[in-house]
């Protein structure tokens, strides 16, 4: 029953990532993507990996979808999806050879679940890996920074403009009128 | 050959590797390409919980599923914020137009 469940999880998502590919119009595309997400979250909690499985579903499914949707709200409804540089058979060929070694190297690690030496995830977290949350704390914060430089391009311009009109009318004003001033 | 949910979800890995990497490939929109690459990060990140699985160390996966989240979150935002900036100063999104502008 386990593995009907994996594999309806996992072909659902693979629907969902064959759409968001193929969709000509970015909206749906990402859209789509928020699907695969939640049902890889889906396939994260079933493996056991709640924690892991609320960040995909609050970061994936949520606000990476938000962070599109408001780049194509920026750059507008004229977007397309054009032809492929790629011979299309030649793209398939070599992503087949790479499913396909993936799968060799791979198949024989993932048989059975090992239970042994099971450990929580904040004592990896916080005693093992120290260094990788800080390594995360300083990435979030570049990130906050990027994001404030992107939201902040049009106050500048807004800024640049008013800047602008406002040496035009310090020129028009005559000579005269400026003294009396 | 036994067939076990463990290679039920690796299963599912693959097909999203696979449709990652085609995707990677035949695309040229700027957005398009960050949106494949969440598709590839969402496999990896469900191959990491499954190899921690397979070893036992489950909560080793995890962490390193969490940081893989965080990464790919930032990479993201940045590439967003660099296609707008490309669509505003070169008014296209096709990569291949990019390629051809002379500076």
């Amino acid at each position: 029953m386990e593995i009907l469940y994996y594999t309806l999880v996992g072909l659902g998502a693979a629907f969902c990532a064959y759409r968001a590919m193929i969709s000509r119009h970015l909206l749906p595309s990402t859209l789509y993507l928020a699907g695969v997400s939640a049902l890889a979250t889906v396939t994260l909690y079933l493996l056991g990996a709640y924690e892991v499985a609320v960040i995909e579903l609050s970061v994936g499914a949520g606000l990476v979808t938000v962070l599109l949707v408001y780049a194509l709200s920026v750059v507008g409804e004229d977007v397309f999806d054009p032809t492929s540089i790629v011979p299309k058979p030649l793209a398939f060929l070599l992503v087949a050879g790479i499913g396909g070694v993936v799968v060799w190297m791979a198949y024989p690690v993932a048989t059975q679940p090992n239970a042994n030496g099971a450990v929580l995830l904040a004592d990896v977290l916080w005693k093992q890996r120290a260094l990788d949350v800080w390594v995360q704390v300083a990435l979030i914060f570049s990130g906050v920074m990027g994001v404030l430089g992107l939201l902040s391009e049009k106050a500048h311009e807004t800024e640049t403009q008013l800047h602008a009109i406002g040496e035009d009318q310090e020129l028009a004003i005559p000579i005269g009128q400026e003294l009396h001033a | 050959m036994i067939f076990t949910s463990l290679n039920a979800v690796l299963f599912g890995v693959v097909l999203l590797l696979v449709i990652g990497f085609y995707g990677l490939l035949i695309t040229r929109n700027l957005i398009k390409i960050v949106l494949v690459l969440q598709i590839l990060v969402k496999a990896v990140v469900i191959a990491l919980v499954l190899a921690g699985k397979a070893s036992g160390n489950l909560g080793l996966g995890q962490s390193l599923a969490a940081t893989v989240i965080v990464a790919d979150t930032i990479v993201a935002v940045v590439a967003l914020a660099l296609a707008v900036q490309v669509r505003r100063r070169t008014g296209t999104l096709d990569l291949a137009k990019i390629s051809s502008l002379r500076g």
